[in-house]
């Protein structure tokens, strides 16, 4: 098992994608950049001081401002709200089971992605990543030009009785077409990170390729798999502009959270206030938990 | 050298962009009306440029966004909403101009459904039937609010029965934050029917929907009142486009459009 950890070490280093963006500060500790001047020198580390201190301060002032807006008991009192609960109910079922559909689905499209090359690959790899770059209210007009009951696929379905848009599975459609991406690009850098000569040693000596994949190359790739898994996870959470369009704005079947909040904000404040705390809360618990799982990794080396 | 002049080239090209996006909007009239004034106010507020050479600028949303806007800080010089709910919440929070304050229209609550009615809808009970995609307000929004009255109202009617207001509710699909969006999901033939207003059945979408109106005594008047704001710094301009809005010609669109003037 030793040549095993040793890739790993190599993998590491070469790790990029979402998770890289919270763990950045393992990368660039190099060595202090000496001038030649001290007085500027000061000034320098002054003058960049502030501006992380301004750019910190930009961030937390409005986090800070959800707490301090209404009176925290008022604020509790809202969780009862069944606006509240129908909204936390309905988003982390959908979420959850859009990354399971992301995970069970992307796994096999992100091994091939880096493993192998195929006509077309180009062009497979960019429409893979397009949800990233699209607007999500692109996104939601396209879904229901898909799918709605007068779309180009829904109206063959409508004919069958399946109505898509409008329901909890339009949200889960939705969440599934903007997350997509986020946990296929972790799973690919991960994938590619496994050092092929395992994969070779392993069927050289008569695993077969789905024994390997399972034994071989899983284990080795999990922590990025995971963290990948849980940045679908939160950006199905989050999503609303395509859930809007697509998925309709109804309490209880696909009225998640962020529409919940919007909804919210123009009738009762407080209700608004408490579930974005709750998706603030659940932001630090996902970044938390992306550093601690990627970081395991480079503790290794 | 070549980074230097790229990273130069691309932010004076951010600069500029943000320049002209930036450029100062000082002599143009805010007016921040209900989304179901869209068409009527449109063409006001062009006979409104026209005379006075001052430009208007509207936001077109439910009373309710616009009321929350402005509420945090959002700068109007006219409101104009769909109920007096939210122009009474804005006169408590002491932000409108009290003798300003005017109802200038009356409108009404109808069905509006897709031209080929792909649910054969031709009644009221029909709502309760189940299965039929519903579109309306959320609670918030005026033309929602009045949606759920006329539902009380008709449940509470003994020739739809004790289940009618349950039943109807379950066939909601949707509750969209300002009636242009319940229009558009009917126009798209996505719903079946939408409570609407009566003057959302425009020229321009004859061909796509059509409405079956409410009786009036379970109808409800939807009173759409407009006032200056206090902080407008265009009280004059602004009394002017009041005054349009009341005389005989904004009258006469409003009409076109389907409103009652008052």
């Amino acid at each position: 098992m030793t040549g095993n950890s040793k890739t790993a070490e190599d993998g590491s280093f070469r790790e990029s994608g979402f998770a890289d963006l919270i763990n950045k500060e393992h990368h660039g500790s190099g060595k202090a950049v000496s001038l030649p001047c001290r007085g500027r020198d000061i000034a320098l580390k002054a003058g960049l001081g502030l501006l992380l201190a301004l750019a910190m301060a930009f961030i937390a002032l409005p986090v800070l401002a959800l707490f301090l807006r209404s009176p925290l008991p008022s604020i509790a009192e809202a969780l009862h709200d069944p606006v509240v609960l129908d909204a936390l109910r309905l988003s982390l079922a959908t979420s959850s089971i859009t990354t399971v559909i992301v995970v069970i689905m992307g796994t096999p499209i992100a091994y091939v992605s880096a493993r192998f090359s195929y006509p077309g690959k180009e062009l497979a790899d960019s429409l893979i990543d397009l949800p990233v770059i699209m607007p999500p209210a692109v996104a939601g007009i396209a879904l229901l030009m898909a799918f709605g009951r007068m779309g180009l696929a829904g109206h063959y379905l409508s004919s069958f009785g399946i109505s898509i848009a409008f329901t909890t599975l339009a949200v889960i459609l939705a969440q599934v077409f903007v997350s997509s991406p986020f946990y296929i690009r972790q799973a690919r850098t991960s994938f590619e990170d496994v050092d092929i000569a395992m994969e070779n040693a392993a069927r050289t000596l008569g695993a077969s390729r789905i024994r390997t994949f399972f034994y071989v190359i899983l284990p080795v790739a999990m922590n990025g798999l995971l963290s990948g898994a849980i940045m679908a996870f939160a950006r199905s959470l989050g999503e609303f502009g395509a859930t809007i369009m697509f998925a309709g704005n109804f309490q209880g079947r696909t009225q998640t959270m962020p529409l919940a909040i919007y909804t919210a904000m123009q009738g009762d404040l407080d209700v608004a206030l408490c579930i974005s705390i709750i998706l603030v809360a659940f932001s630090f618990a996902v970044i938390v938990l992306v550093k601690v799982l990627t970081r395991r990794v480079y503790k290794r080396c | 050298m070549r980074h230097e002049q790229k990273f130069v080239a691309i932010a004076a090209f951010l600069l500029a962009v943000s320049a002209l996006a930036g450029a100062a909007y000082d002599d143009e009239l805010t007016v921040f009306s209900a989304a179901s004034l869209t068409g009527a106010f449109g063409e006001i507020g062009q006979l409104y440029e026209n005379e006075t050479g001052m430009a208007v600028a509207f936001n077109f949303d439910g009373s309710q966004a616009l009321r929350t806007q402005i509420d945090n800080g959002a700068y109007a010089d006219v409101f104009a909403s769909a109920n007096n709910k939210q122009m009474n919440a804005l006169r408590y929070s002491g932000l409108i101009n009290n003798s300003s304050v005017v109802v200038f229209a009356e409108n009404k609550i109808a069905l509006i459904i897709p031209k080929d009615n792909p649910a054969g809808i031709d009644s009221l009970s029909d709502l309760a039937r189940p299965g039929l995609k519903i579109v309306m307000g959320t609670k918030d929004v005026p033309v929602g609010d009045y949606a759920l009255q006329i539902i009380d109202k008709l449940g509470n009617e003994s020739a739809y029965g004790p289940d009618y207001r349950a039943a109807v509710l379950a066939n909601v699909i949707s509750q969209e934050t300002n009636v242009n969006y319940v229009v558009t999901k009917v126009a798209l033939g996505e719903a079946d029917v939408g409570f609407a207003y009566i003057s959302d059945i425009t020229e321009d979408l004859a061909d796509k929907v059509d409405k079956i109106e409410i009786p009036d005594e379970f109808n409800v008047i939807a009173e759409y009142p407009m006032a200056i704001m206090q902080e407008s710094k265009h009280p004059a301009e602004s009394q002017e486009f009041l005054d349009l809005v009341r005389s005989d010609r904004g009258k006469g669109v409003l009409e076109r459009y389907g409103f009652a003037p008052a």
